[in-house]
């Protein structure tokens, strides 16, 4: 039991990185109708920035930690945006009304570019920094075995929360999140009422990138270490995150993170570890197959 | 008058091509900042920062030309985009590729004994033939059929694996392992392909994807068959039709073949030969794809491609067509697989990763989905130039992927780009 109340603890951590990435994903799947590939790659971006700019705090004699995490978090957000609007802007928005498949390998050219070029200008090994938050809250101790919440883990959940409650209000009460949801429904439309839909578009991508910065600087943060593959592993588990929400939901997204979080956790703990990426992939599959729409999503309609 | 509102008009151009260079400018220095000004490197246990502003200072300044170049660049200097596959007439076009396609072979079987032909020469040959053929067979599932499978790589190690593991545990050779590689990973093709065949386009690429992924994370995990990670060495070098290639011949065994045939014992022979086998294996697969384009399944897949909505009212089975098209394309793989694992005499998963799934599909790709010279022409320009220019290797993948986002923007339907119906209402062919 207290195995188990440990291993929920960490699936909800995790998950929590998942839905943070996965609604990236979703939401320019609901504005342009295509799997945004790079977009893993946007994250190991995040948590590369999340490194250097720790490494640089540490060089200036910056300790007081609050003040050093705040500072990172803003950095990595300011620049990763860049990186999502500059993806779009490069190897999307030509592509739009070319045949259906094209930005999806754009996308993938996108991403191994991305990869590389991080390897190339960062080096391969794998980078490690000291742990920054520290301390746990024991919550039950039962002789030998104790289960606690790190502050690191409370810091994950609660950003996440966070963030995820002021998204929703950014979608649902702000001019750009009603233009934002006029341009998923019908571009041309949107367009003839006065919405910049290339604007709009370029904004879904900053947001989506800047949500995947804070997930990249929360894994620095709780794993210390970061490597120029880590986007590949994490972006295919966000999107199976996304599908298993419903793709183009925003609550599913989050969902379908904590989901996905947890099955690695229990998974990991209660079958094998070697497994674990197989189970992931094989939900995906299996939601895809039985159950397109995800748990939250509309199904789609086929239009001629 | 009209002289004024000209000057007025340039001047206005020339502003708003500076404010463009500008915020190009700025986006780079964005970018650039924090990923090229600084490099982390190890100082003891922790990290230490190394800085280059002066490479970020490139960066933009290189942007901000670029950008005013391309600003005041004459409009009929630029680049046309080509949305559409352009119009040549089929019968001339067909005669070209026909002319170019025969020249190709002839050179192809004459290469071996060309004066330059030295080991390395065969050896590139080689390689460059196994992605040919990699090429042709998942051109098949992404080209005719308008399937996007990421996960091609799977029935590759497949083919490999079956010939690998087949040769350990129950000592077939090539040849007696060739049909049952192709034959394992068209099975598998059915397998994977019957549920996940109903999908649209962008999800059935993710999940080919996955289960790429999970045919190498079995190979891995499942250590005491499939040798994980060590992967499996000794594998047995193809013999022409039972003769080795061997300085002398095994006791009680068959005389070798350069004994065979009264010529000097040479090692060459041996690469000859395997690149006369993966010539032969690429050139089927060619004719294979060739011929099925004008039969009725092969029709019906250029079709789906091209409106699945109009098929099905048709009475094509949308499923059933795709799956054919998945299974010759995992079919071919097989054989590739097989090829491979005699060639190198050793394979481990790592040979079997997405990236290799991303660089065949960059092949199909960059050679113009559908077209068969194409890909020839495409794999020659991927394997062939990094060969050459060996100070470049580092940026092989860097290149890929910006290659990979240029053609689709500048030329979506490859460098020979046409994708147009092997048959078309009128056409007469």
């Amino acid at each position: 039991m207290e195995y188990f109340l440990q291993q929920t603890i960490n699936g909800i951590t995790l998950g929590a990185v998942y839905g943070l990435i996965a609604i990236g994903y979703t939401m320019v799947y609901g504005i342009v109708g295509m799997i945004n590939f790079a977009h893993g790659e946007i994250y190991m971006i995040g948590a590369f920035i999340a490194v250097i700019a720790f490494t640089l705090l540490g060089m200036m004699g910056v300790t007081w930690v609050p003040a050093a995490v705040l500072i990172v978090l803003v950095t990595a957000m300011l620049f990763t945006a860049a990186y999502g609007w500059a993806v779009e802007r490069i190897a999307y928005r030509p592509l739009r009304g070319s045949f259906r498949l094209a930005p999806l390998i754009s996308a993938i050219g996108m991403s191994i570019f991305l990869q590389n070029y991080v390897q190339l200008l960062q080096g391969a090994r794998v980078k490690s920094i000291q742990p920054i938050v520290t301390g746990a809250i024991p919550l039950i101790e039962t002789g030998h075995f104790q289960v606690a919440v790190t502050y690191i883990q409370i810091l994950i959940v609660t950003l996440t929360i966070a963030l995820m409650i002021s998204f929703s209000l950014l979608i649902t009460r702000t001019r750009f999140g009603r233009a934002q949801r006029a341009c998923e429904q019908d571009q041309t439309m949107a367009a003839l009422l006065g919405i910049d839909v290339d604007r709009t578009i370029s904004m879904t991508f900053m947001i989506g990138a800047i949500l995947a910065a804070v997930a990249g600087v929360m894994v620095t943060l709780y794993y210390g270490v970061v490597d120029f593959f880590i986007g590949f592993q994490a972006g295919i588990k966000a999107f199976a995150a996304a599908v298993l929400g419903g793709i183009g939901s925003l609550p599913g997204a989050m969902l379908g993170g904590f989901l996905i979080g947890l099955v690695e956790a229990y998974w990991s703990a209660y079958f094998s570890i070697e497994y674990k990426d197989i189970a992931t992939f094989s939900i995906l599959i299996l939601v895809l197959i039985f159950r397109p729409s995800g748990l939250l999503g509309r199904p789609d309609v086929e239009k001629v | 008058m009209s002289r004024v509102t000209t000057s007025r008009g340039a001047n206005h151009m020339a502003v708003a091509a500076l404010k463009d260079a500008g915020l190009a400018g700025f986006v780079a220095l964005m970018l650039a900042v924090p990923l090229v000004g600084f490099r982390t490197i190890e100082v003891g246990s922790g990290l230490g920062l190394q800085t280059r502003f002066d490479w970020v200072a490139y960066c933009v300044i290189a942007v901000i030309a670029g950008r005013l170049i391309l600003n005041f660049w004459p409009p009929h200097w630029r680049i046309r985009r080509r949305a559409k596959a352009p119009h040549v007439s089929n019968a001339q076009h067909r005669t070209t590729m026909k002319l170019v396609a025969l020249g190709g072979i002839g050179f192809a079987v004459a290469l071996p004994f060309l004066p330059f032909a030295d080991r390395y020469v065969i050896d590139l040959a080689i390689t460059i033939l196994i992605y040919v053929m990699l090429g042709w067979g998942l051109n098949i599932v992404v080209g005719l059929a308008g399937l996007l499978d990421l996960g091609y790589v799977a029935f590759y190690a497949v083919g490999a694996y079956s010939f690998a593991l087949g040769s350990r545990y129950w000592g077939l050779n090539f040849w007696e392992a060739l049909p049952m590689a192709g034959a394992l990973a068209a099975m598998l093709g059915v397998l994977l392909g019957f549920p996940v065949l109903r999908l649209r386009g962008d999800y059935l690429a993710i999940v080919t994807l996955g289960f790429g992924e999970m045919i190498r994370l079995l190979i891995i995990n499942l250590q005491s068959f499939t040798g994980g990670p060590n992967g499996v060495s000794g594998i047995p070098r193809p013999s022409f039709f039972g003769f080795p290639f061997a300085r002398e011949a095994e006791a009680g065994g068959p005389m070798p073949f350069h004994e065979l045939f009264g010529l000097d014992y040479s090692t060459q022979h041996r690469f000859i030969f395997l690149y006369f086998i993966i010539l032969a294996l690429a050139l089927i697969t060619n004719a294979f794809t060739q011929r099925i384009r004008r039969m009725p399944i092969g029709r019906a897949w250029e079709a789906l491609r091209e409106d699945e909505i109009a098929c099905k009212a048709l009475g094509i089975n949308p499923t059933n067509t795709k799956l054919t098209a998945f299974t010759i394309g995992a079919m071919f793989g097989g054989f590739a697989g097989a090829f491979f694992a005699t060639r190198q005499g050793f394979i481990s998963p790592e040979s079997f990763n997405f990236l290799e799934s991303a660089f065949i599909l960059a092949i199909v790709v960059l050679g113009g989905m559908g077209s068969q010279i194409g890909i020839v022409i495409a794999t020659i320009l991927l394997v062939a130039l990094p060969e050459v220019g060996r100070e470049f290797a580092e940026f092989r993948m860097l290149l890929f992927g910006a290659a990979m986002i240029a053609i689709m923007v500048w030329r979506p339907y490859g460098l020979l780009s046409r994708r147009s119906p092997t048959i078309q209402l009128g056409s007469g062919a």
